[in-house]
């Protein structure tokens, strides 16, 4: 880094190498994403319930312990701001709007990348530099439809299923602090969040949902996929490099995602 | 045994960024047959290997599967070629995460429609005729390496291959272990009759294994053929290769082997280095079979050594070569030397052997064999072979020292 300071030429050079390998490693990332979709089918059934089980059921204790604080958390915070405006009926409708068009998607997405995301990446990467994925090839099975698509489809299923319950703790939690410990009135906080949430709010998180699931899944394999072709380490330095860039990029990238999709759904 | 090869490599290329690891070798595999690759470290037998089952590509140059270009097959003919070959990784490759059967069981449930009964009846056979039956539910770390070679050569068999790649089965292994994986290696392509491609360092002992043997080295093949022609080679790299443990023995003791001395005796007697005035000194250890078989292999080791020692102690003569010439025998070409000093440098010789630990009775209160350390000499001439000169010098022996078993001497 040192010597591109030194000339702007030099600086200019290095600028366009890391554009370059930028653009090269969102093309690959999806081509790796179109490989799994292409080669989606046959559908490994068994394969796709085993991790259906693995990112969604052993997920939920998780998403319900976060859902539940994020809701409770909203309904404190929400009830002391909108009670200045003496709009405190609003509250069912301030959280729910805000865990089902935003919290929702983000914080699953979050909770799932670090769970589940992380382990994949490892796992996968083990796979890699123990020649798994090569004895795979050997047997002429596609490592990408065996890895890769059954993880995709668990988490596009997956992904939804988690946010709706993250969703419906969390209005959950936000009843608890609002209603039963502010003294909202319970009938208000739900007819108010009727009438202000609708049908394209829940379609928007659930689009979300769908999207971010299948930016994790992608992100995290490819970066357990590619392992062996990392320039800063190999064997299990590059497995923990893989692990830790695949839950960064995931995060960002969820993230950037939901704000282009807001932009676009609101 | 067929004379078309299965698999030819025709003027292959591999390399890695600006490392040539290949560089237009011709190999040819022949069907039903036990083939091995032997080379240095790094010469690229894995990668040849990786090339034939499509793992890697070539950078220039073919590779045949039954007469036809690799690269020109379709789509389809390269996936029926593809399931015709298996490949046993050197870390066996199991899938850590999966019990043994699912791991060998794990190309039937994939590539076939195989009901789960009979891929339950395919699995038992395989693992009953490889002995390992019972390990079905355990995992592959909970198994020692011998068992997981068993495991990996089990699931390389299971689709009946045409062809079962090798890299390195015996790497890491105790010798029992290593004979043990190259006899079941043997065994099973005995019994199923597929051909065989083994990456392997245990020289000599995959010599006996093998139909035929091919040495890579610095990208290229030094040697394709029958194990019997590689052991008559003449060619300095290819007897370095295959002699490199008793190369290695000798030169730690300081001794030339006798392909070394035949070259230097013949480029001597070219340049007119060697005159008729040389001297052929040879110095054997009798009875050295039954030294070795009876009392151990390092009792002979260390006369020779000793009298390597002494060789260089006492015969200063510019220009003289020591060889090790057969297992018991070791010669010195000793130029412009007269008779009369080659034996003075016997007798000074023999005066200290005397004195050597080996040659008294109470160094052996086990077991005890009779040997003598002799010395002959023979009159060089210009004209005359290493071999005549080594039979002139046979002829008349003298006793540098012997151990009698009932008295010391």
């Amino acid at each position: 880094m040192r010597e591109y300071l030194i000339s702007p030429l030099n600086f200019f050079a290095w600028l366009g190498r890391v554009v370059i390998e930028l653009i090269q490693e969102l093309g690959s990332i999806f081509f790796f994403f179109s490989q799994g979709l292409f080669l989606t089918f046959p559908f490994q059934f068994r394969k796709i319930l085993d991790q259906i089980y693995f990112i969604g059921v052993k997920s939920i204790f998780v998403i319900l312990l976060v859902g539940m604080f994020t809701g409770m958390v909203l309904g404190l915070q929400g009830y002391y701001t909108l009670v200045k405006f003496g709009s405190e009926g609003m509250l069912g409708a301030a959280v729910a709007l805000s865990v089902i068009r935003e919290l929702g998607p983000v914080l699953s997405a979050i909770m799932i990348i670090g769970r589940g995301g992380s382990s994949m990446a490892a796992e996968i990467g083990i796979m890699r530099i123990t020649e798994q994925i090569d004895a795979l090839y050997t047997m002429d099975i596609n490592p990408i439809h065996y890895l890769f698509s059954p993880r995709m489809i668990a988490a596009v299923v997956s992904f939804p299923l988690l946010t709706a319950i993250f969703d419906t703790v969390a209005i959950a939690g936000g009843y608890v602090t609002g209603v039963m410990l502010l003294g909202v009135n319970s009938s208000i906080y739900f007819s108010r969040m009727e009438s202000l949430v609708d049908f394209h709010d829940v379609m928007s998180g659930f689009y979300k949902s769908l999207v971010f699931g299948i930016i994790v899944v992608t992100i995290c394999c490819y970066q357990g996929y590619v392992v062996h072709k990392r320039r800063e380490g190999f064997g299990a330095k590059g497995v923990s490099l893989a692990t830790t860039n695949a839950v960064v990029l995931s995060c960002v990238s969820v993230l950037v995602v939901d704000y282009i999709m807001t932009s676009f759904l609101l | 045994m067929s004379s078309e090869p299965l698999i030819e490599f025709k003027n292959v290329t591999k390399r890695f960024s600006d490392k040539i690891v290949l560089e237009g070798i011709d190999l040819e595999i022949y069907p039903e047959e036990v083939t091995t690759l032997i080379g240095k470290s790094g010469v690229g037998k894995s990668v040849t290997l990786k090339l034939i089952i499509g793992l890697l590509k070539p950078d220039r140059g073919e590779i045949f599967y039954q007469g036809t270009s690799m690269t020109k097959m379709s789509r389809r003919e390269l996936k029926e070629m593809k399931n015709q070959v298996n490949f046993m990784f050197q870390n066996n490759a199991l899938f850590d995460s999966m019990d043994i059967f699912d791991n060998i069981a794990l190309p039937l449930k994939e590539k076939t429609s195989l009901k789960s009964s009979k891929i339950k009846e395919r699995v038992e056979e395989k693992m009953s005729d490889l002995d390992i039956s019972g390990i079905e539910s355990k995992f592959p770390s909970q198994l020692s390496g011998g068992m997981q070679k068993r495991v990996a050569l089990a699931r390389a068999l299971i689709t009946e291959p045409k062809i079962v790649l090798f890299d390195e089965p015996t790497t890491g292994l105790d010798p029992l272990r290593k004979n043990s994986v190259l006899n079941m290696i043997t065994h099973n392509q005995k019994n199923f009759g597929f051909t065989a491609v083994i990456v392997s360092h245990d020289i000599p002992d995959v010599f006996f294994v093998s139909n035929r043997v091919a040495i890579i080295d610095q990208g290229r093949i030094l040697f394709q053929g029958v194990p019997m022609d590689l052991e008559q080679s003449e060619d300095q790299n290819v007897h370095d290769f295959i002699h490199s443990q008793e190369i290695m023995k000798n030169e730690i003791i300081g001794l030339r082997t006798r392909i070394d001395l035949e070259r230097a005796y013949k480029s001597s007697i070219k340049s007119s280095f060697l005159d008729d005035s040389f001297l052929v000194l040879l110095l054997t250890l009798e009875n050295c079979e039954q030294i070795m078989e009876r009392v151990g292999f390092l009792v002979s080791q260390k006369v020779i050594s000793t009298l390597t020692e002494m060789l260089y102690k006492y015969i200063q003569v510019e220009g003289t070569i020591f060889a090790r010439y057969t297992q018991n025998r070791i010669l010195c070409i000793l130029p412009k030397t007269t008779k009369e000093t080659a034996l003075s440098f016997c007798h000074k010789i023999s005066t200290e052997l005397q004195e050597k630990s080996f040659v008294q009775r109470s160094k052996y209160p086990r077991s005890c064999v009779n040997f003598e350390i002799t010395a002959g000499l023979a009159q060089g001439s210009q004209n005359m072979e290493l071999p005549d000169l080594v039979e002139e010098a046979q002829k008349e022996q003298m006793v540098l020292a012997s151990l009698l078993c009932g008295e010391d001497k």
